[in-house]
């Protein structure tokens, strides 16, 4: 009998025990945010590899950097429009033209909109396309070796921002001008905009195999603020639509000026008319300059200068572009997986507005027409409406898709994504998000095949988020878990420069495309060497040519003698390793310049021009190997 | 049974009729058509070994995830990955190793001749079906694998032993960096793994039904003869 009370005294204390643990848990899991599993959803462990790729714009940085999905984990920063001393990037006498314009050698831009090039409306993992923004340029990536390959330059803008948004197939990547200017340039009183101002929607042309860009025409339109576009798809393709605002055609204190009129515009352009036209020569020439760099067959950038670009006048062809009405200063312009819903998020409205493609053909047809801005028509509002999402917060900027039937609006002023139906145009949950969101963005959630399974905030302010770093803080990405019926938070993590917009693709569609090493037998470069023996020191005139290679762990030659004070020297350093993570780097005591950082099989070239008699050491930069303390040598230089 | 039937030609064409002993001694020594068949497909794999490596030594270290390695074939020698044989080179002036120049090989031009020989041999049993002439024939199998064992092992240990010392970086006192003849061994930072490789298990594999039949056919005869 006391046994069995003793047994019955175990039992309700361990049973107690478990209550009290269980409680403990709860409020443990409490204690760390709420957040449940989260972390064992963004957990990437040690040697494991991220589920995504994520190309983040750096913004006012003028690179793009690779992020791992759901990790949240850095990879690489790629330099685009920015000189990066780190790799040499527009130092080297093999990049520096990259950076050409038809201005001169531009050191910077402000890099906004990542897209990833695709077949079908499908992301196919060939290049990715980003634009800058300052001065107008759209620059191609390639996904093989994540390198800028070729930039292009628009003529005719002023401030390529509603770029580089391309068609369902990679057709054309299109660069909106968002501040009018004179076209041509000329020099007029800044208070007659509305008479000499203009805007252009350029296409350009993407080779299908080599990614190659050539800039096929640009439609003159009126001169207003052209701010983002999306290609449509389905049954809208062939067209492509752009917002736009200061449909007030103002120039100064825009930001009362231009917030007057209710209703600014999303204007549809139908690309493959403009496409016949240009084939029908019913395009007209105009003389202008701009630049056009490209990485040629051996790798080394090459600068075009053109001068000419075939022109349509929006005025002169019926047919080409239409006004949509859309509420107060549209920024976002995004097109539904189907291509039938055309959403446009007005900054200062408290709605969103969502047009239908096949209202607006049937509106077109039966001319329903509000007027005319410069010739272009206006259809009207009712006429092209599929609905308004009521309430959706404040500051509705840009819209993704999931590809289940939901479309997720940031919104700005409240902070916060809102997520709503596809056709019922309800709001079906919201999240907060830290804070000020910009873009957003779902992986392939601008294509008609989603991969609904998360989706980034990419935010402009993160205050309290972070230790704090000084005045001067990070922009952030938020990873958000979008695969139930509520939103859940993941992950926090910092981005560099500002994060515009952003995408993201399945790793398995690049992984395995990755470039390991450049084949040094298809090293094309005049100064390249395949072997040591073809090492060596030439002199012509003042400028002397250096051939220098590099295999761990040593430079040849590694003594240097020869170079005068008033030399230009030009080092041509060949990395002969064949080797997978076998970079070499290169670095002058001395040089006003910066180092050299060689891939296998890769030949790069720095200047130097040493101003005073001595002798100076240069070293391998990179870490390679187990003698790379050793991997050094020096230069003499004399009167 | 050809061979049987050129015996009884040779006999001439009247005297279809062999003494009991004479046939008794003819069976014992010829092998049966089963036999001759897979004899003939034994020394006809042989050829796999001028599409396959015959062996392969491996070298992994903790930084080669993509792994590194040679394989050696009949007739040449190569990295198991492209530039394998650079990478491992480079690494080799670090001991003071020589460089592997496979060019520089002499055994590499004489093996073609040997496995040539090799395989004419193993195609000359089964086409004559002599059981004499298998057992020759496994013998020579042997000593052409014990001979490339043992060039192998020597040019191992001179490539490991001999080393540059005046010009090595990395000395270790009493270190040498010889290759396993088969299976593992720690060298420095590398684990070195010695194996066949596909075209030495088809070699393997080949001996093997060889000496399998073999003794099938010695097995067969002493049943023959005790019924007899």
């Amino acid at each position: 009998m006391k046994q069995f009370k003793l047994r019955i005294a175990a039992v309700i204390f361990c049973g107690l025990a478990a209550i009290v643990a269980a409680v403990a848990g709860c409020s443990a899991k409490k204690e760390i945010g709420g957040f449940g599993d989260a972390a064992s959803k963004v957990y990437v462990a040690p040697g494991s590899y991220d589920e995504l790729y994520a190309f983040m714009s750096g913004g006012f940085s003028g690179q793009v950097s690779v992020y791992g999905l759901p990790s949240g984990r850095l990879f690489k920063v790629i330099p685009v429009f920015s000189q990066d001393p780190e790799k040499g990037y527009g130092y080297s006498e093999e990049t520096k033209p990259m950076l050409m314009t038809s201005h001169g050698f531009i050191p910077w831009d402000d890099a906004h909109h990542a897209q990833l090039s695709r077949t079908n409306d499908s992301l196919d993992g060939k290049w990715l396309f980003i634009n800058g923004n300052n001065t107008p340029r759209v620059a191609r990536i390639d996904l093989t070796t994540f390198e800028t390959d070729e930039i292009i330059e628009i003529p005719n803008s002023g401030g390529n921002h509603g770029s580089p948004f391309i068609t369902p197939n990679t057709e054309y990547v299109v660069a909106s001008t968002r501040f009018s200017v004179p076209i041509p340039q000329k020099d007029v009183p800044i208070s007659s905009y509305k008479e000499n101002f203009k805007g252009s929607i350029s296409f350009i042309k993407v080779d299908p195999t080599t990614g190659h860009m050539k800039l096929a025409f640009q439609i003159l339109v009126p001169g207003i603020d052209y701010d983002l576009s999306r290609a449509g798809k389905g049954p809208s393709y062939g067209w492509s639509f752009f917002t736009s605002y200061n449909s007030e055609q103002e120039n100064t204190l825009l930001e009362v000026n231009a917030s007057k009129n209710d209703k600014d515009f999303v204007a549809a352009v139908n690309w493959k008319l403009a496409e016949e036209l240009v084939a029908q020569g019913k395009g007209t020439v105009m003389p202008c300059n701009y630049m056009h760099n490209f990485l040629d067959e051996a790798r080394i950038a090459k600068s075009e200068s053109i001068k000419q670009v075939t022109v349509l006048n929006a005025k002169g062809f019926p047919g080409l572009i239409y006004y949509l009405p859309t509420p107060k200063s549209p920024h976002g312009c995004d097109v539904d997986p189907s291509g039938e819903y055309i959403v446009a998020g007005g900054k200062l409205a408290a709605l969103v507005a969502v047009h239908s493609f096949t209202k607006m053909q049937k509106a077109i047809e039966n001319k329903e027409f509000d007027g005319e801005l410069d010739g272009v028509p206006i259809l009207k509002y009712e006429s092209v409406l599929a609905g308004e999402v009521q309430n959706p917060g404040l500051g509705p900027l840009h819209t993704e898709f999931d590809g289940k039937g939901y479309g997720y609006t940031s919104m700005f002023l409240s902070s916060e994504i809102t997520k709503w139906k596809i056709g019922t145009w309800e709001v079906v949950d919201r999240i907060p998000v830290y804070y000020s969101i910009g873009h957003l963005m779902i992986p392939g959630g601008d294509t008609r095949n989603p991969y609904g399974k998360y989706v980034v905030a990419l935010n402009k302010i993160t205050k309290d988020r972070y230790l704090p770093t000084g005045p001067e803080l990070c922009q952030a990405g938020q990873l958000i878990d979008i695969t139930g019926d509520k939103m859940k938070m993941l992950l926090d993590f910092p981005l560099i420069g500002e994060p515009h917009y952003a995408q993201a693709i399945p790793a398995s569609l690049l992984m395995d495309k990755s470039v390991r090493w450049y084949s040094i037998d298809e090293n094309k470069n005049p100064y390249k060497v395949k072997s040591e023996a073809e090492t060596g020191i030439k002199r012509e005139g003042n400028t002397v040519h250096v051939k220098v290679s590099t295999i761990r762990t040593h430079f040849a030659p590694d003594n240097i003698e020869g170079i005068k004070v008033g030399d230009k020297v030009y080092f041509h350093v060949t990395n002969l390793e064949q080797d997978w993570d076998a970079p070499h780097g290169f670095a002058v005591m001395g040089n006003n310049n910066s180092e050299l950082l060689v891939m296998p099989g890769e030949t790069r070239t720095i200047v130097w021009e040493p101003k005073k008699s001595g002798v100076y050491p240069f070293y391998c930069t990179d870490f390679c190997s187990a003698l790379h303390q050793e991997m050094s040598g020096y230069i003499r230089v004399s009167n | 049974m050809e061979y049987v039937n050129s015996i009884i030609k040779m006999k001439g064409e009247d005297s279809a009729v062999l003494s009991r002993s004479e046939r008794t001694a003819l069976v014992q020594s010829s092998l049966n058509l089963t036999s001759r068949i897979l004899i003939i497909l034994a020394a006809l794999a042989l050829s796999a070994t001028y599409f396959l490596p015959l062996w392969t030594i491996s070298l992994d270290a903790p930084q080669y995830p993509e792994g590194l390695g040679i394989e050696i074939w009949i007739n040449q020698m190569q990295g198991q990955n492209p530039h394998d044989l650079n990478k491992i080179n480079n690494l080799n002036h670090y001991i003071g190793m020589k460089k592997i120049i496979p060019e520089a090989i002499p055994e590499l031009k004489i093996m073609p001749w040997v496995m040539r020989g090799v395989l004419l041999l193993g195609l000359a049993v089964g086409i004559l079906g002599m059981r004499k002439l298998l057992m020759i024939w496994l013998i020579v199998f042997l000593l052409v694998a014990i001979a490339g064992f043992v060039d192998f092992y020597l040019w191992g240990y001179d490539y490991g032993h001999n080393l540059d010392l005046e010009h090595a970086i990395i000395k270790v006192p009493g270190m040498s960096y010889q290759p396993p003849l088969i299976g593992n061994r720690k060298l420095l930072n590398f684990t070195a793994t010695s194996l066949p490789g596909s075209g030495g298990w088809v070699a393997i594999g080949s001996f093997l039904t060889g000496l399998g039949l073999c003794v099938y056919e010695i097995r067969r005869h002493r049943k023959v003869a005790v019924n007899e």
